[in-house]
Parts: structure tokens; C-alpha cells; sequence
């Protein structure tokens, strides 16, 4: 069989693939661009109705053959339709690739219908949405059977099936169920796999009769219908027996199958098994496979933009010419101020040359990390951070020097020389905590900063960097821990034979009893120390990143007296018990630091906690205080419900309130509302588009102008203290409103005015606002009080 | 306990306001000892009754300031924003943690504890103005408002002080609509469960799902009871008719029936204790505030009067 040839064959529609597709079409090359879905720009078309997109970075520019600006979801696909059309693009829907093979100049891409195409060159435009799994029983494609829900407004007194109980099924049965009958389907027998706050929504609607269920159930089949009003039979193997429900509609949201599997089973290779790394690229896009690029989000770069330009770019690297990346003139601008540096290409050598941590880069991700990243010159005796400062930023010295001050458990201060070559701020950024140490700049430095987002992505992509700075950077949280007076031939000795480890909530890193195998130096998270008294299990300490445990068996060489457990996600190096103990023989200053310690923790073992103190740590605990920096806290016996914190907080920010006073648990009279515990190291920031979470330097973890309302945040915070909310034009109310109880006039309403985007809103500990926190502020009682894990156990004694 | 508890009202900042009215008071009632107003000739008229009286009149206006600061806690914006935003990432500058400043700064707290012990402070700077003459005028009246205005204050933070811990108690991590939710589905269970039964029962059932009431009148609200309960009532009943329907099925049914009244009944209770400990909690401010608007009404009428008089 002769397979049709193409030049290029660009595999998925998205922003990428359709500018590349654009770019192609403009050229007159031949070329096709594949679509799994039955609709270019699937996911933007999966947007809700009337969304707004937005156009981040907005510095960036653009370069594509279609244009892009932020506006409404409708608005956006309509231009993109008109321009493709004028254009010629060659464009084929329903044709997902199931694989690649061949090499550079004769590629095969065999479509799922079996039909193959053949190429010279393979874009990958598929980006990190994956393939929407689908019910895979007959008539998963009748019409009326639907895999995504955009308006649930649009549905209306109809009977409709909603199969999966994760959180996006049973957030479209909530939406479905005021205006629907609602059936949802969940294979498992319970409800675990949503979150908490959906979950309580569901109780509720089931008790009140708004939706039924059926657990436990898989589909069996669907069919046409013409029973009465409805299209659709849905037939189903229950734990009593087949049921068959006649409705409107079956909506079936069982996620999506991760791209990744496909993308290797290509010949793709990526770093490392890293759920978010991304496969290593050259500078012109090209994978490993020479003849196969990579562009957007796949590529490791989330932005509609972003997207674009590389899919213009990638085609005219596929032709040979020479193309400026469009970035050109930001990272030219980054370099203005570095003497004898000229040109970005200049700038981006040095920065290999001068900085050894760089170097397994590719120059794509050296410009992506300039890009990121800005050039500092201090000037001498300039305070590049202080110690406790919250920032979280990573610094690589280009020329000069800097002089580090730090101070060690015991309060002893050391202070250190870094010149070019070596980095700093690895600390804040690993631990998510205060900074350790202050940083003063020496003559002639220069810097470069890097946000905490883009290093840890680059650590996650680049296995050389993270093992380069690995070695670093344990010796001196060894040092710093446990005596900053050791030598560097001890520190290596230590370090060698170091074991990291990694533990979930609530895993045990030793318990009571067991035989001493080293001492723990715990890198990022923090535990609890807890000791069996009189059968039950009483905590004795919290112990934070930057600090150590297991010392006690280790100077007594008996037995662990304690168990210690993790009280949030927690990294640790275990040092070998022989190397400790031979450094330890050799090192008098070291001995006595740890020797001080253990006969502290001697005799604070001796004042336990009550076993209600013990209790109300576990509560904590278990409402994520372990992974807070700065979390609001109700004592109840105190706190008249007046709900003026949520009150003057509203009205603080633009009248919507970032927390929920009711809803959160409660134990012995210890309230923990609904509202942001400043995590150390947020789940907001893990899945942030524009990148628009930030840590300030005080520690409040807030949310910049730039949101584009994707609301992936919202999504990943396990404690719901994120929500979705239209920007308003909030009035306060003036001292006379207040004094003779009136609000102000409202603003009528413009009756063209577009619909307001959604943005993402959450606690900033009003950063902004002078005397600190309102919510603490306005409680007439002084029930609402906040806490840190420094200290959180003086409170909790 | 634990330290959780940071200070109460009464304690706030080591009693600062207890020590600050108590020297106060003490000056004024020195004063007046050693002033001595020759055998109550003092009116209001004296130096040291026009010092005590411009200063309580002072001080209640103070006092009532406190329902303006309450809704206008916020502050102002930090002005050093812009400044800090134009600065490099890492340049910010750090924001000095000073917990108040000034007045505006206070928190809350702060104004609540000062409002109690300045309050509670006017019976006697107020009485000591009088001069112990009273009579059936304006200025007795202003003083009996500021009196009951007192009075009520003082009913109110004794419920603070004590009302919530024992909501917590009651409810612990439950909502009254958790409650409201529990008592709709124990009803439609006992209906349902009751269908088989006579009428007499169906009809019992009928009445506790139809008569019961939570909150209700201000007075039902306030004492947490409704007079012959409905729910409790059918417990009783229920308890007596099993002897009655005895036969087949019947028994278990009864006692189902009972037991899921019984549920009721408490979560009932419950709840009508949630609806009166809240109740009592905000009743008082009722009558403090329009009091408080009255008492400034007839201090002014006080105050210009006296004018004439001069």
C-alpha cells in the first residue's frame, strides 16, 4: 500500500500545531495537520462558554501567520477558523496518530483507522492534555453521549447519566442537578477518589434527593432510544443486577490518558522518569530523533504564545532559514548591563562557561532560563537577602564575589567567601522555608537570578544540573545543621554514602525501639517525634526542615527511644551512624554541639505534652498545619460568631472574602477555617501557566495580576481555600455610610458590558495593607490568632 | 487548657485598660472626697463637675466609635506598594511587623477591652458629675439610659465570655443546616417506616414532622423550648400506643418508630440550644445600640439645657 507523502506532517491542532500548520500553508510546502479530536483547537474548544483567554507573557511577542490577542474563547476560535480557511491549511479531524516510525526524510504515521501518511519531517504539537478516555463500550459515540461538559446552563430538564466519580464527574452532576435529574456512576463502591469539599457537596445533594447514584457499577452499553422523550438507553451491570435507564444524555468524565507513553513509544527519550520533565531539544525544537520536533506545552512551555511562535519557528528551522527567536530582544535587554557583553549569544556563553551547574544545558534551555531569570550588578556591601527573609529565588554568580553569613542550631555565626562558579540559595528553595543566611555582595559582582518555579523545572528537566547541585548543597545543609565549623574534608566524608529518602504524610522514617541506623537531616518538610505512653501514642516534638533527628540513639547506642514520623511531605539524608560517630571522635567542637543537644532533648523529654496537647497536635497535623507557614487559626471558646473576619476581609479585598469561617474542623475548642495555611511549598504553584504565584519576601503566598483564570490552582490545593471570582468594582463605604448604616449606590450596569473574567483569589495575609492580617485585626474577641511552625509548639504546650 | 488562648477580653495586654479606668477613677474619686462639695451643693456646675462631665461625655463618644471601627477595621492600603512593586525582585524592602499604631492601628481586640473598662468606668465618674441629685428631668433620664445602656453591656460580655464554649460544646464541627438536614431525613424515614400502621400513628408522625419548631417566636427562641413539643410529645405517645399495636410485624415497626423520634428529640434539642445560645448572644446589641442612640440624644438635650441654665 502506497501511503500519501507530505513534507510536514504536524500531529495535533492546538495553538502550536495550528500555527506551524499556518506557517506551512503560507510557504506552500505540502503538508498535513492531524487532529485526534472531530474539532481543531480541541481544548480551547472544551473552554467554558464565554471564557476569556488570556495572553500571557504579555512582553512576549508574537509570531505566527494567525493572529492571537486575549479576548472571548468564541471570538478567538472564530478568527482562527476564518484565517486557516484563507490560508489552505490541510488539516485532517478524527485522526489520532497511534505511531511514528521511520527516520528523517521517511517517516510513517499510522493513523488510528489504520490508514498511514509519510513524511519528511514530524511536528509534535500534541501538548499535556492527553487523550480524553472514552467509555469503550458500544455507543460510546451515539450523539447525546458527550466527554466534556462546557454550559451545564444549557441543559435542562432533562434525565442525564454523568459516569465517574472523580472530581470532574461529580462536579458536573452538582452543576447538572439544579436543573436536571442527575444519575451518577461510579465504578468503585465509594466516592474517595474526589475531594473533600466536592465530596461534602455530593452527601448533601444525594440526602436532599438531587442526585441519585450507583456505586459499584460499570456501563454496560448504550443505545438509541425512542421511549417517550428520550434519545438514549444506558445499560448498566449494578452489584443487583443489570439496570437500564432511559435518559437525554450520558456525560462521561474518566479523565485522560497522559501523553507520555505515546510520545516514547515513538523513540522520544526524556531525562528521567520525572512526571514533569520534558524530552531534551535542540535549539531549533528537533528531539533525538533527528527529523522529529517538539513544540508547546509538550515542549515544557504551557503558554498559548509561547505555543505559537515556536510553531512559526519550527517550520522555518525545518527550511533552513535563519529566524531570530522571538525572545531575541527580551534576553538582549536582560544582558544590556553586563560590561563587554554584546550580543545574547555572548551573554548565553558566558553564562556556560562561568557557571559549571549550567553546563549539561542545551542552549534552549540556557535561553528559557535567561528568559526566566534577570541579571543583578550590586553593588558592594548591597544585602542580596537577609537572613528569615521568605524569598525563595536562586542565585548563580557570574563575576565577583559574594560574602555569606550564616549561624548555625547554637546560635555560632560563620562567614564564608563564594566567588564566580558557585551558586547560593539553594537552601530557601529546597526547604520552602526562611532563608538560612544573609548574602552581601563583594566588588565588581554580578548575578543571576532565577525564580524558584523555573530552577525547580529546570532541576526536574536536567539531570546533570540536579546532581550537581545535590553535591553542593548537602555539604553545606550538613554544615550549616550540624557545626559550620567542620572541614570540608569531614563534610565530603559524611556526605559520602549519604542516603537521601522521601516520605509521605504520615510515614515513618524509625520507630520506637528500632536498632539506631544514622541521623536524619531533614532537608524539606518536617516530622513529629511521638513516644508510647501508657498504651497511647503521645507527641513529644515538631521538627522542622534545617534540623536533625535521630541523635539520641545514636550518643546513647541504645535503641531509638522514639518514633518519628512525617507530618507533611518530607525529604531527609540519612548520614551513615559510622561516619557520624567517626567525625564525631574526631571533631571535639562538633561532639559538643550534638552532645548539647542531646542532653536538651533529655530534658525536655521529661516535660511531655499532655496527652490533649498530644491530641491537638495530630489534629493540626491532620489539617495540613505541618506544612504551613502561617496558617489562621479560631479558638472557639473564645470566638462570638460575629464572622466579622470574613466580613472586613471581603471588604479588604474588593468584596470577596478569601476565607470561610464556618466550613473547616474543629477540635477541643481549636477551629481550622477554610483559608490559606501559606504551605511551604504551595500546591497553588505547582501547575501555574503564567506563573503567576509568588512567594513575597514575608512569606505570604499571593496571586499577581497576571492569572489567566485557568484554575488549575484551585484544582491542586487540597485544602479548597482557592476560589474562581469575577473581579469587581468593590466601594467601600465611607465613614457616614458606616455611621448611619447605608451602603453605597451601586454602579448601574452597562448592558453591552462583556462578561468579567474569572480570576483566581485567594488569602495574601493582606500583604499590602498596613498593621498586618485583617481577620486577626477585626476580631472583636481575639479569637482569630495565626501561627507558625516556629512557633506552633509554645502555642500547642 | 493550652496557649492557644491568647489573652481574653478582661486580660487584654496584662489588664491595661482595668489599670488604666481604675486610675481614673480613683483620681476622680479622690478629687471629689477632697473637694468636698459642701454638704451636695455640687451640681454639675463646679469645676470638677464640668471636668467629669465633658470627660464622660467625651469617653461615650469614644465608646460609641467603637461600632464604626468595628465596620471599618480594614485600614488603609500600604502607600510603600508602589514603591516596593518598581523595586528588583529580592530588593523589597522589609516590612516592619509593628502590631499597632496609634488608634487606627489598634486591633479590634483592643477597642473591645477598652470599651468595656471605660464603659463600666461612667457609673462612677458619671454619678460623682451628679452630684447624687436626681429628679424627674432630662438629665436623670440621660442618666438612667446611660445606666441601662451599662446594663446591658455588662449582659453582654458575660454571654461572650461564656456562650462559646458551650456552642462548640453543642454542635462541635455540625452546622445548624447539618442539623436542619439530619432532623428532614429522620422525618421522611419515620414517615415512610409508619405507612404500614394504623392512622393513629401515621397521624402522630404527621404532627411531630408538622408542629415541631426550631426558633420560632423571640420568646421560644430565647428560652431554647417550645411549649408541649411535638417531637417529645410523640416519644411519649409512641411509648404508650406500643402496648397497643402489637400484633405481627407491628412491634418492630413501633420500634423503629421510637427509636428514630428519639434521634429526633435530640438533635431537636440541639439545635433549639444552638438557635438560643445564639439568640442571647445578639439579643442584648438590640437593645445596647438603639439605647446608645437614644442616651446620645438625651446627653445632647442635657448638655444644651444646662447652657440655658448658665
Amino acid at each position: 500500500m502506497t501511503s500519501e507523502k507530505f513534507k510536514i506532517v504536524i500531529v495535533g491542532s492546538g495553538p502550536g500545531g495550528l500555527s506551524a500548520a499556518a506557517r506551512a500553508a503560507e510557504h506552500g510546502i505540502s503538508h498535513l495537520l492531524l487532529e485526534a479530536a472531530p474539532q481543531l483547537a480541541n481544548t480551547i474548544h472544551h473552554f467554558q462558554k464565554g471564557k476569556s483567554v488570556m495572553a500571557e507573557p504579555s512582553v512576549l511577542p508574537l509570531r505566527s501567520s494567525i493572529s492571537f490577542g486575549a479576548g472571548i474563547r468564541e471570538h478567538i476560535l472564530n478568527t482562527w477558523h476564518n484565517e486557516l480557511g484563507g490560508l489552505g491549511v490541510n488539516f485532517r479531524v478524527s485522526s489520532a496518530v497511534t505511531a511514528i516510525t521511520g527516520e528523517a526524510g521517511a517517516f510513517e504515521i499510522t493513523l488510528a483507522s489504520g490508514v498511514s501518511v509519510s513524511a519528511e519531517f514530524v511536528v509534535l504539537a500534541i501538548g499535556v492534555q492527553g487523550n480524553i478516555r472514552k467509555l469503550a463500550v458500544p455507543g460510546e459515540d451515539l450523539p447525546g453521549v458527550q466527554y466534556h461538559l462546557d454550559d451545564p446552563e444549557a441543559f435542562r430538564d432533562e434525565t442525564i447519566v454523568v459516569v465517574g466519580g472523580g472530581d470532574a464527574g461529580v462536579e458536573n452532576a452538582l452543576a447538572l442537578s439544579a436543573q436536571n435529574r442527575v444519575i451518577l456512576i461510579n465504578r468503585q463502591e465509594e466516592f474517595s477518589n474526589c475531594k473533600e469539599a466536592n465530596f461534602d457537596q455530593l452527601m448533601a445533594a444525594i440526602s436532599q434527593g438531587k442526585i441519585e447514584t450507583r456505586v459499584s457499577t460499570l456501563t454496560e452499553r448504550i443505545e438509541a432510544s425512542n421511549t417517550g422523550n428520550f434519545k438514549l438507553s444506558y445499560l448498566a451491570q449494578t452489584p443487583e443486577g443489570h439496570e437500564q435507564i432511559e435518559c437525554h444524555r450520558v456525560i462521561a468524565r474518566l479523565g485522560a490518558k497522559p501523553p507520555r507513553q505515546l510520545v516514547e513509544s515513538f523513540g522520544v527519550a526524556f531525562p528521567n522518569g520525572d512526571s514533569t520533565s520534558v524530552p531534551q531539544l535542540t535549539e531549533q525544537y528537533e528531539s533525538n530523533l533527528p527529523g522529529l520536533y517538539i513544540v508547546g506545552a509538550l515542549a515544557g512551555y504551557p503558554l498559548i504564545k509561547q505555543a505559537m511562535n515556536q510553531g512559526y519557528e519550527v517550520i522555518e528551522y525545518i527550511l533552513g532559514n535563519p529566524v531570530e527567536p522571538a525572545d531575541e530582544a527580551l534576553l538582549k535587554q536582560k544582558f544590556a548591563g553586563v560590561p563587554d557583553i554584546h550580543s545574547v549569544s555572548e551573554g548565553i556563553a558566558l553564562l556556560r562557561i562561568n557557571q559549571p551547574l549550567l553546563a549539561p544545558l542545551t542552549t534552549l534551555q540556557l535561553r528559557e532560563f535567561m528568559l526566566d531569570s534577570s541579571v543583578r550588578i550590586p553593588s558592594r556591601g548591597e544585602i542580596i537577602f537577609s537572613r528569615n527573609d521568605y524569598s525563595n529565588s536562586f542565585f548563580s554568580i557570574l563575576e565577583g564575589r559574594v560574602a555569606v553569613q550564616t549561624e548555625d542550631q547554637n546560635g555560632n555565626e560563620a562567614v564564608f567567601a563564594l566567588g564566580a562558579g558557585n551558586f547560593f540559595g539553594e537552601m530557601g528553595l529546597l526547604s520552602g522555608r526562611r532563608r538560612s543566611g544573609t548574602v552581601v555582595a563583594s566588588e565588581n559582582c554580578i548575578l543571576v537570578e532565577t525564580p524558584r518555579r523555573s530552577m525547580l523545572k529546570l532541576l526536574y528537566s536536567a539531570a546533570g544540573v540536579q546532581r550537581k547541585l545535590d553535591e553542593v548543597s548537602l555539604k553545606r545543609a550538613v554544615s550549616g545543621c550540624l557545626d559550620t565549623s567542620l572541614p570540608e574534608s569531614e563534610l565530603s566524608y559524611l556526605v559520602q554514602g549519604a542516603q537521601p529518602r522521601r516520605y509521605a504524610v504520615g510515614d515513618v522514617l524509625f520507630s520506637e525501639g528500632d536498632k539506631a541506623d544514622g541521623l536524619y537531616m531533614i532537608r524539606r518538610g518536617s516530622v513529629t517525634v511521638s513516644r508510647i505512653v501508657a498504651g497511647k501514642e503521645v507527641v513529644l516534638a515538631y521538627v522542622s526542615a534545617g534540623n536533625y533527628v535521630g541523635e539520641m540513639a545514636l550518643m546513647s547506642s541504645q535503641p531509638r527511644s522514639a518514633t518519628v514520623r512525617a507530618a507533611s511531605p518530607t525529604e531527609v539524608v540519612l548520614l551513615e551512624s559510622v561516619r557520624v560517630a567517626e567525625v564525631l571522635g574526631r571533631n571535639t567542637s562538633m561532639r559538643r554541639k550534638v552532645d548539647s543537644r542531646y542532653l536538651e532533648q533529655v530534658r525536655s523529654d521529661e516535660h511531655a505534652l499532655s496527652s490533649e496537647s498530644s491530641e491537638l497536635i495530630n489534629f493540626l497535623m491532620g489539617q495540613g498545619v505541618g506544612e504551613a507557614t502561617d496558617v489562621l487559626l479560631i479558638d472557639y471558646a473564645r470566638c462570638i460568631r460575629c464572622n466579622n473576619c470574613e466580613t472586613s476581609c471581603a471588604d479588604a479585598h474588593d468584596g470577596t472574602s478569601r476565607l470561610d469561617r464556618e466550613a473547616g474542623s474543629t477540635f477541643a475548642q481549636i477551629h481550622v477555617p477554610t483559608s490559606c495555611r501559606h504551605c511551604e511549598h504551595p500546591h497553588c504553584m505547582k501547575d501555574c501557566p503564567p506563573d503567576a504565584i509568588h512567594r513575597s519576601v514575608n512569606g505570604e503566598v499571593f496571586i499577581s495580576d497576571n492569572c489567566i483564570g485557568c484554575g488549575n490552582c484551585q484544582t491542586n490545593c487540597p485544602y479548597g481555600v482557592i476560589q474562581m471570582a469575577v473581579k469587581q468594582d468593590y466601594q467601600k463605604r465611607s465613614i457616614w455610610q458606616v455611621m448611619l448604616g447605608l451602603n453605597p449606590a451601586a454602579k448601574p450596569a452597562a448592558a453591552d458590558a462583556p462578561e468579567l473574567p474569572k480570576i483566581a483569589v485567594k488569602c495574601d495575609m493582606c500583604k499590602d495593607i498596613i498593621g498586618g492580617p485583617v481577620c486577626v485585626r477585626a476580631c472583636p474577641t481575639g479569637a482569630a490568632f495565626r501561627v507558625s511552625p516556629e512557633n506552633f509548639m509554645e502555642y500547642v504546650k | 487548657m493550652n496557649k492557644m488562648q491568647g489573652a481574653t477580653l478582661l486580660k487584654y495586654k496584662n489588664f491595661r485598660y482595668l489599670k488604666a479606668t481604675s486610675a481614673l477613677i480613683l483620681v476622680a474619686i479622690t478629687a471629689y472626697a477632697l473637694i468636698n462639695p459642701a454638704g451636695g451643693e455640687s451640681y454639675g456646675g463646679t469645676w470638677l463637675g464640668y471636668t467629669l462631665g465633658t470627660l464622660s461625655t467625651l469617653i461615650m463618644l469614644l465608646l460609641m466609635w467603637y461600632g464604626v471601627t468595628k465596620r471599618r477595621i480594614t485600614g488603609a492600603p500600604d502607600r510603600r506598594d508602589a514603591r516596593r512593586q518598581s523595586a528588583p525582585a529580592g530588593q523589597e524592602r522589609r516590612k516592619p511587623h509593628t502590631k499597632s499604631r496609634g488608634m487606627n492601628g489598634a486591633t479590634l481586640q483592643e477597642w473591645l477591652s477598652a470599651h468595656v473598662y471605660l464603659g463600666a468606668s461612667l457609673v462612677v465618674l458619671v454619678t460623682l458629675h451628679t452630684g447624687f441629685h436626681f429628679g424627674l428631668n432630662v438629665h436623670t433620664l440621660a442618666y438612667a439610659l446611660m445606666l441601662l445602656v451599662i446594663t446591658s453591656g455588662l449582659y453582654g460580655l458575660s454571654v461572650y465570655l461564656n456562650y462559646p464554649r458551650l456552642i462548640t460544646l453543642n454542635m462541635g464541627e455540625e452546622t445548624l443546616e447539618d442539623l436542619m438536614l439530619k432532623i428532614n431525613e429522620l422525618d421522611e424515614l419515620a414517615r415512610t417506616r409508619a405507612l404500614g400502621l394504623p392512622d393513629e400513628i401515621n397521624s402522630l408522625i404527621a404532627k411531630v414532622r408538622n408542629e415541631t419548631r426550631i426558633g420560632g417566636t423571640l420568646l421560644q427562641q430565647l428560652s431554647g423550648k417550645q411549649y408541649n413539643c411535638p417531637t417529645s410529645f410523640g416519644v411519649e405517645q409512641l411509648r404508650i400506643l406500643s402496648e397497643k399495636y402489637n400484633r405481627g410485624e407491628q412491634p418492630k415497626i413501633m420500634r423503629d418508630l421510637y427509636s428514630l423520634l428519639l434521634r429526633k428529640e435530640k438533635l431537636v434539642l440541639r439545635a433549639r440550644t444552638e438557635v438560643m445560645l445564639k439568640a442571647r448572644m445578639e439579643c442584648w446589641l438590640y437593645l445596647h445600640a438603639p439605647l446608645g442612640i437614644a442616651l446620645l440624644a438625651a446627653l445632647t438635650a442635657h448638655i444644651v439645657s444646662i447652657f440655658f441654665y448658665w
